[in-house]
């Protein structure tokens, strides 16, 4: 709409186009991913960074909020990577394979890359796939939210990535951390492309570590679930950091598949999980679940479309937020079911703890549905800590600070548990505990 | 209630037209120039003698309105409107305020019979001497034409007029909240109704005073081409109490017709506002053609402590509903309500919800939408639940149901829930589903048509919302839902 009159830009959309001109002839790519690269710099410069009137950042004005762009992060160096994956291990003592990623390239001398390859998980640059003949598909926006913004920025400044390929009906033994790493300042954008084969089945974390880095980060997962594939995705979006941190998800699901989800966000000071799940085949089913806890005067924004296309899939969708200081927490959930997905089933929950006086919540959940023969439902809901529960706990003698911790451990709990995924659980529930301490 | 026997009467009554109530009444009528000008505002105001600070504050809306986009957030697509290719003035030409039923227009009252009016006014524009008393300010087009009780209400101190006649008499109390709840600028239908508004009706109750009736306004859209802006506002001083009926049907028409209404409620301390309206405009044909497109911005301040606002509403009509009836909860412990049904079959567009935003201490609200999609319509429940920092123990309840009826149809809901007081306790419930094949095989094992078990369990599904309407409108809403939903199985 706005597209015609010429808008005025930002200093940090200035910062922008201006990295896009010294970059453009390091960034990676076919003639056909440059093209993208340059539409999605265009979309920017019609439109600015996504703000408040863009009815999907309605709460979370990411132009507002950049009053400036950094530099895309310079190759880390090596030995300095390796020493913030010793100090900053965010699951300490679990068994699992590494895929590292350092200031946004691909790592191959510090991932397990032949330890996958034996349980028959391929791990290929992206760089050398967006040179190839299909390097532009790597690109693809959701089918959802094609002119999103946040993935326009990564389209157009895509650093770096990997592509893991899961063959066809292997289990994999052990979770794999696709680990993250600020090596040294400036912005980070990766793509991550995951094809889980038939039957395959994995279970991921999503990491990201390293110096707080000035630049915002930006990721995109794109998981391609084959027929009868299960895939779980563990995000931790976790450490204090000025930055912006930008993170998307686009699932595509076959038949008979299974993909969980949990984004478990805690101290970022700018944070979006967006996650675009769509349906492609029949009899499957998504849990999402989402796990926020957000401080100071922080935002932390949850936003999902689950996209019914075909009939007999189930999603359930579960958030909890848990708020304090001036904090501003945003849930935006939307369940489309197509006239022909006949028999979808979707229950969407938000529930949100508001531990201050001054945090503030804001809850969209949307049903659009065009099948008749559907059950779909949500629930959202916000409050402080119940009283009565706290007087029980005091009555029997725990101290205030100790009773709270346990009530807000209990909700936020209840999502962890019911995604299940038992490696985690403990750890993240830690997690928790450590932020309740420092707040 | 024997809804069995009710159910059946009901679908008996379905043997009609779709559209019962679609017939044009031939009286002359009196028009303005085609076009929004300022000539137009002008001639407007001029013709109904207002004051000059009125005139004013219309050309001052009119000039705002040229300034403003037609918004496109709602889920509804029509046509665009030319604005400068309607009537904004026709008036019957009995415009002089008969003195009794005799000098009234026999082809008027004849419109009321064929509305089959189910209230006690038919009764009273017939002479006869009702039990329960129902003053009816009727509108018919865009002029008050029969005001009804008008001296027993003044015995209690009610004023109940056309806004036309407010003006004249009460200037002051007008002048002091028309544009309070709803400014001039507030969105760009109520500007537009701001510049040309046609008539409407003003209430005031004063203190401590029950109104003695239910007030009710019968709406007719008659005119071809005539945009009908209708205002109305509604005061209640400290404790007092009023209960405010609307219903509205209007001919069957080739072209779309425009209805642009802004509603404005006062309530002041411990006072309170029940506003209760059954809409069944022509929706347009089973072609989607034709049909009325209704932008109506409704408010309600609950502005003093203890005050309340319910707003109740039935919506079986128009081709296209824009509609967001909404409360402001300003003061402490003032509640706020809202229930609705929306029923949308054919090619019908509902964008419909509510607002209640929680400013003071204690305030709470609660929300029972029951939507009822069928054929090829699209219903949305767009709302708002939201607590400013101040409301402590702002408390909402909402629930909003969708019923699918067929495959072509769809069922939106978009719900914002702010809250910025931890003290704020905000439940919401939403769900969607179609009738449960349990339950038809359940009805038709006993008996009943495929029509008339849809007809019982879309009954039982609205009952939460159809229990709040006054007695009278509550039969006839019943009445709308199952013609309403005629087609839509089988």
């Amino acid at each position: 709409m706005n597209a015609s009159v010429p808008i005025k830009h930002t200093q940090a959309e200035s910062d922008l186009f201006e990295r896009y001109e010294s970059a453009r002839e390091t960034l990676a790519g076919s003639v056909a991913v440059s093209a993208l690269r340059e539409a999605a710099v265009d979309q920017l410069r019609d439109r600015g960074l996504p703000h408040r009137r863009v009815e999907e950042y309605k709460y979370s004005d990411l132009r507002a909020f950049m009053k400036a762009a950094a530099p895309l992060a310079a190759a880390a160096e090596l030995s300095r990577v390796q020493a913030i994956l010793e100090d900053q291990d965010l699951f300490g003592g679990l068994e699992r394979y590494r895929i590292v990623i350092a200031n946004g390239s691909y790592l191959p001398t510090l991932s397990d890359v032949d330890a996958l390859a034996t349980e028959g998980v391929t791990v290929t640059n992206l760089n050398d796939a967006l040179s190839g003949e299909h390097g532009a598909q790597l690109l693809a926006p959701p089918k959802s939210g094609q002119n999103d913004g946040v993935v326009a920025l990564n389209t157009a400044f895509v650093q770096g990535g990997v592509i893991v390929d899961v063959a066809e009906g292997a289990a994999v033994s052990r979770p794999v951390e696709l680990v993250q790493v600020a090596a040294s300042s400036g912005a980070q954008a990766t793509r991550i492309k995951v094809r889980a084969g038939t039957g395959a089945s994995l279970h991921l974390l999503e990491t990201f570590i390293g110096d707080t880095a000035d630049g915002e980060v930006n990721s995109v997962f794109d998981y391609d679930i084959a027929d009868k594939a299960h895939l779980a995705a563990t995000r931790l979006i976790v450490g204090n950091c000025d930055s912006a941190r930008l993170l998307t998800t686009i699932a595509t699901i076959g038949a008979e598949a299974e993909f969980r989800s949990l984004g478990f966000m805690a101290g970022p000071k700018f944070a979006r999980n967006q996650q675009f799940i769509n349906f492609v085949g029949e009899n499957s089913e998504a849990k999402i679940y989402g796990v926020t806890m957000v401080g100071r005067d922080d935002l932390a924004d949850q936003t999902l479309i689950v996209d019914h296309a075909v009939p007999h899939c189930n999603s359930r969708e579960f958030f909890k937020t848990v708020l304090d200081g001036r904090a501003k927490g945003v849930y935006q959930g939307r369940i489309n079911v197509a006239q022909h997905a006949q028999k979808s089933d979707g229950e969407m929950m938000t529930q949100a703890l508001l531990l201050s006086e001054e945090a503030e919540m804001a809850n969209k959940p949307e049903l659009e549905i065009f099948a008749d023969d559907v059950i779909c439902a949500h629930g959202a809901t916000s409050g402080q800590i119940d009283e009565d529960l706290l007087f029980y706990l005091r009555a029997r003698g725990i101290p205030e600070a100790e009773a709270k911790t346990l009530l807000v451990l209990a909700f936020l709990s209840e999502a962890i548990e019911e995604y299940g995924e038992d490696d985690v659980t403990e750890g993240l529930e830690a997690r928790v505990r450590d932020w309740l301490a420092s707040h | 209630m024997p809804a069995v026997q009710e159910t059946i009467d009901q679908v008996k009554a379905i043997d009609v037209d779709q559209y019962k109530y679609g017939f044009v009444t031939d009286i002359e009528s009196e028009k303005g120039a085609k076009g929004l000008s300022e000539e137009t505002v002008r001639f407007l105001s001029a013709k109904k003698n207002e004051p000059e600070w009125m005139t004013e504050w219309r050309l001052d809306a009119l000039r705002r309105f040229k300034q403003l986009e037609e918004p496109s957030w709602a889920r509804v697509s029509y046509p665009r409107i030319d604005f400068d290719d309607l009537y904004y003035w026709a008036a019957p030409k009995s415009v002089e305020g008969p003195k009794s039923l005799d000098e009234v227009d026999p082809e008027l009252l004849e419109t009321y019979a064929k509305l089959g009016i189910p209230l006690a006014e038919q009764e009273i524009l017939a002479g006869v001497e009702p039990k329960n008393r129902v003053a009816v300010d009727a509108v018919f087009d865009s002029v008050s034409v029969v005001t009804t009780f008008k001296e027993e209400l003044k015995k209690a101190g009610v004023i109940f007029c056309s806004i036309s006649e407010a003006l004249r008499e009460y200037p002051d109390l007008v002048k002091k909240y028309l544009g309070s709840v709803v400014p001039v600028t507030d969105n760009f239908y109520a500007t537009l109704n701001s510049a040309v508004f046609s008539d409407g009706s003003f209430v005031y109750i004063p203190e401590g005073v029950r109104c003695p009736m239910e007030l009710s306004t019968y709406f007719r859209i008659n005119e071809q081409n005539t945009g009908q802006f209708e205002r109305t506002l509604i005061i209640a001083e400290k404790g007092s109490y009023v209960s405010y009926l609307e219903g509205c049907t209007a001919p069957q028409r080739d072209e779309n017709q425009l209805h642009a209404a802004v509603v404005e409620l006062v309530a002041l301390d411990d006072a309170e506002i029940k506003y209760s309206t059954v809409q069944n405009w022509f929706p347009g044909d089973k072609d989607g053609k034709g049909g009325i497109y209704n932008f109506v911005t409704k408010r309600g301040d609950c502005r003093g402590k203890n005050s309340k606002i319910s707003w109740t509403q039935v919506e079986t009509g128009s081709a296209i509903t824009w509609k967001y009836p909404s409360c402001i909860l300003r003061g402490e412990n003032s509640r706020g309500e809202f229930y609705s049904i929306a029923v949308s079959n054919g090619y019908q567009q509902v964008d419909s919800g509510t607002k209640m935003i929680h400013l003071g201490k204690n305030s709470s609200s609660r929300i029972i939408s029951k939507g009822i999609s069928a054929g090829r319509s699209q219903n949305t429940y767009r709302g708002l639940v939201s607590a400013h920092r101040k409301a402590s123990n702002a408390r909402n309840f909402t629930q909003c149901d969708s019923l699918l009826i067929g495959q072509d149809c769809g069922a939106h809901t978009v719900p914002y829930i702010e809250s910025k007081n931890a003290s704020a306790q905000f439940e919401h419930e939403a769900t969607t589903s179609k009738i449960s094949d349990d339950q038809m095989f359940y009805c038709l094992q006993r008996g009943l048509t495929e029509e008339e078990a849809v007809a019982l369990i879309v009954n039982g599904f609205v009952k939460d919302v159809i229990q709040q309407l006054p007695m009278e409108f509550a039969v006839e809403a019943q009445k709308l839902i199952s013609i309403s939903l005629e087609g839509s199985v089988g």
